[in-house]
């Protein structure tokens, strides 16, 4: 394979920064600041004391060194906590045109009448974050009438906060681990969802996170809930500019799937991935967990994971109810210094509960790649059934891939079945393809398409086309 | 079309052709037979560009183009094919969006429109149904899961597609039975025309029954030993390679 420069700076194409006049909290973590972000937000009391009990949770725990990851300390007093535009908006329309022509750049449209680049078909809701507020939703009201409530988690806080307050921190606990306490103390907007009784929400929901200011964190949080015969599919994008420092996101997503429901959501996750050298990027600790309540109710989780310098993601289902079904189908492409760590993990606890994981692994240049993942049956969990394959696909020779599967069956009925392969693109591939007339690039990408292929095909349409290009663009220039 | 002149190719520090002159015009259909280890392989994989391949001495020029500077890929946009001895699988890798790159890859090169997924398709259908390939070939992964004799009648399918100008066969009999082989044998000769040409590589004699070529040309230890018609291949059969042996011991 002959050398070719990595070209990822000119790749990254969402690395611009906006200029926008921002209010930004002084640098810092404390007591104050927590109390400063909540009275910004005209927070009602149970959510102060929440966010404090949690800051008091994370003063105490350590941070993590279990993931293969390795970063130099993160000074949590060095990270400015809160970042909106200055100035307030009351609709869609007021929106500054700077904001709204950055998401516009990135293929996201702020108007209703539109749908996201490039693809035609049925229209997308989304709402927009922007450093630390979300700055619109679109189709609110549209959805409205068939009783679904899509708003940013501070209106949601605002309107509704009975729901707020009952599912809040009921499928990841303030002390589940270390970011999800400091993002529990922190958060500062996000995206909620309320899929009523049998509403089969007619479109995607999306809710598309983007980091602007420097020296900022993103601590977002996003809460999904699908009532009995529901169905929702929820769709997550991400990018941040080029910057030589890293920013850290810790967000949390709590999914809760009851009876009957089915709650899809997608991610592609494409953060500032740092330059060549691996300066800058985005360390991306995310902790994302559903819960499959009520029986018969699924929750799958997709995600295409290109950016972030550091990825530590382990998208996880609980599933109490019996018959409900967790599903992961994961594609993580890792180049130059990058490092993932990312996985899932499946809580069988209900009868005949069922759960499937695909994980495609792919990495190039010198990262690491690692899928961690765990398969839990408990005891009660009677004819539980796990299926799970992961496999990586090594580019060069200086890249690495872990695969660490963790198996804790408790109950003798069980079905557990594990596939592993690691693989490499290999030279009578790629003659093969050359030999056809495709070039080099044309003939990497062929093949690692292919080996996604499984994990695409769970995407939405909207998304799948998204992700292609992604995978394109970032595999440009990754082989050497 | 083709012009192999004292042509010396080494992997490694091993030489494996020493000095091979060959010259291939269009419509012409040529046998290279040969003994295992003769080099007949690398040969092929030669004229299409493989690079661990190393040229130390000759030319090899194809249609006035110098193909020693040029990449596999783009030999093959100049109609350069192989039908490989072993195809490779890709799994995943849907078997005809794979060809419609690689059609597409060369209209680009020619300066042609490129084909869309559904003119693509319709083309691919009507090939497949003219060799008797199974529609089903289509839904497949790249190689993936195929028999011997199916890997090689989706070699064949992109010869079709690709409508290359000079092909190589490299073994195509090998690991056929007779039906699919008298099938391989059959697409082969009607899309022979007096543009293309062909480069019979094989060990037996047993394909230059279905397939009749103009010239053969014996290769034994790196070299061209013996070049004649048809009724050489017969010779062959008769007498086996030892002949050749005793000859360039002595």
């Amino acid at each position: 394979m002959k050398e070719i420069l990595d070209k990822v700076q000119e790749d990254y194409e969402a690395g611009f920064v906006t200029p926008v006049e921002q209010d930004i909290l002084p640098k810092g973590l404390n007591e104050d600041i927590i109390r400063e972000i909540s009275r910004r937000k005209n927070e009602p009391e149970f959510l102060l004391k929440w966010r404090l009990a949690a800051y008091e949770a994370w003063k105490k725990m350590p941070e993590p060194k279990w993931a293969k990851v390795i970063y130099p300390p993160i000074d949590y007093q060095a990270i400015s906590y809160f970042a909106a535009p200055k100035k307030k908006i009351k609709s869609l329309d007021e929106l500054d045109p700077e904001i709204r022509a950055t998401f516009e750049r990135l293929g996201i449209p702020l108007k209703e009448q539109e749908v996201l680049a490039g693809v035609e078909g049925a229209p997308v809701a989304v709402d927009a974050v922007f450093d630390s507020v979300s700055v619109g939703t679109t189709f609110k009201e549209k959805l409205r009438e068939l009783g679904i409530i899509f708003c940013s988690f501070s209106e949601a806080v605002a309107n509704h906060p009975e729901l707020v307050e009952q599912y809040l921190g009921s499928v990841v606990p303030v002390r589940d681990n270390y970011f999800a306490a400091l993002n529990s103390a922190v958060f500062s907007d996000g995206s909620f969802c309320y899929i009523p009784k049998g509403v089969k929400c007619p479109m995607e929901l999306s809710t598309y996170f983007r980091i602007n200011a420097a020296g900022t964190g993103q601590f977002e949080r996003t809460l999904i809930i699908a009532d009995e015969d529901s169905y929702v599919s929820y769709l997550e994008g991400c990018t941040a500019p080029r910057r030589d420092e890293n920013q850290l996101h810790a967000a949390v997503v709590e999914l809760i799937a009851m009876k009957n429901a089915y709650i899809k959501y997608s991610t592609v996750q494409n953060w500032y991935p740092g330059d060549r050298e691996g300066r800058g990027g985005v360390y991306n600790f995310v902790t994302k967990r559903g819960l499959c309540k009520g029986e018969n109710s699924r929750i799958s989780w997709t995600q295409v994971e290109t950016g972030s310098a550091i990825t530590w993601k382990y998208p996880s289902c609980i599933l109490k109810g019996d018959n409900s079904i967790g599903e992961f189908y994961s594609v993580a492409l890792t180049r130059n210094y990058q490092q993932a760590d990312t996985g899932t993990k499946m809580i069988h606890l209900g009868k005949n509960t069922r759960s499937t994981i695909i994980s495609k692994g792919i990495s190039a240049g010198k990262s690491v790649n690692t899928y961690r993942g765990l398969v839990r049956i408990s005891s009660k969990a009677q004819q539980a059934r796990n299926f799970s394959r992961c496999d990586s696909l090594i580019l060069g020779s200086e890249a690495k891939a872990n695969t660490l599967p963790y198996l804790e069956v408790k109950n003798k009925s069980a079905v557990v079945e594990h596939e592993a392969t690691t693989s490499k693109v290999s030279e009578e591939q790629l003659y093969y393809l050359r030999q056809r007339g495709l070039g080099e690039e044309e003939a990497v990408y062929l093949i690692v398409s292919g080996f996604c292929k499984e994990v695409f095909r769970n995407l939405p349409m909207e998304f799948a086309v998204e992700a292609q290009k992604l995978l394109s663009v970032s595999l440009e220039g990754a082989i050497g | 079309m083709l012009t192999i002149q004292n042509l010396h190719v080494r992997i490694g520090e091993k030489e494996i052709l020493r000095g091979i002159d060959l010259t291939v015009k269009a419509g012409e259909i040529h046998a290279i037979m040969g003994p295992n280890g003769s080099g007949k392989s690398t040969l092929s994989q030669v004229i299409a560009g493989r690079e661990d391949l190393v040229v130390s001495q000759g030319s090899l020029v194809f249609e006035q183009e110098n193909l020693l500077e040029l990449s596999v890929e783009e030999r093959a946009r100049r109609g350069i094919f192989v039908a490989f001895q072993y195809p490779v699988a890709v799994p995943g890798l849907n078997n005809l969006q794979f060809m419609r790159e690689a059609v597409n890859a060369q209209r680009r090169f020619r300066g042609e429109k490129e084909l869309s997924s559904s003119d693509f398709l319709k083309k691919a259908q009507k090939v497949m149904h003219d060799l008797g390939i199974p529609q089903e070939f289509s839904k497949r992964s790249l190689n993936d899961g195929f028999s011997g004799g199916e890997k090689k009648k989706n070699e064949i399918l992109q010869m079709y597609l690709l409508e290359p100008k000079l092909i190589i066969l490299d073994e195509i009999d090998s690991g056929l039975d007779i039906d699919a082989l008298q099938m391989v044998a059959r697409s082969v000769n009607s899309f022979h025309n007096e543009k293309r040409a062909f480069l019979l590589v094989t060990h037996y004699q047993r394909l230059l029954h279905y397939i009749e070529p103009n010239y053969v040309h014996v290769l034994v230890d790196g070299k061209i030993v013996e070049s004649g018609g048809k009724e050489l291949a017969e010779k062959l059969e008769k007498h086996g390679y030892d002949i050749y042996k005793n000859q360039l011991s002595s």
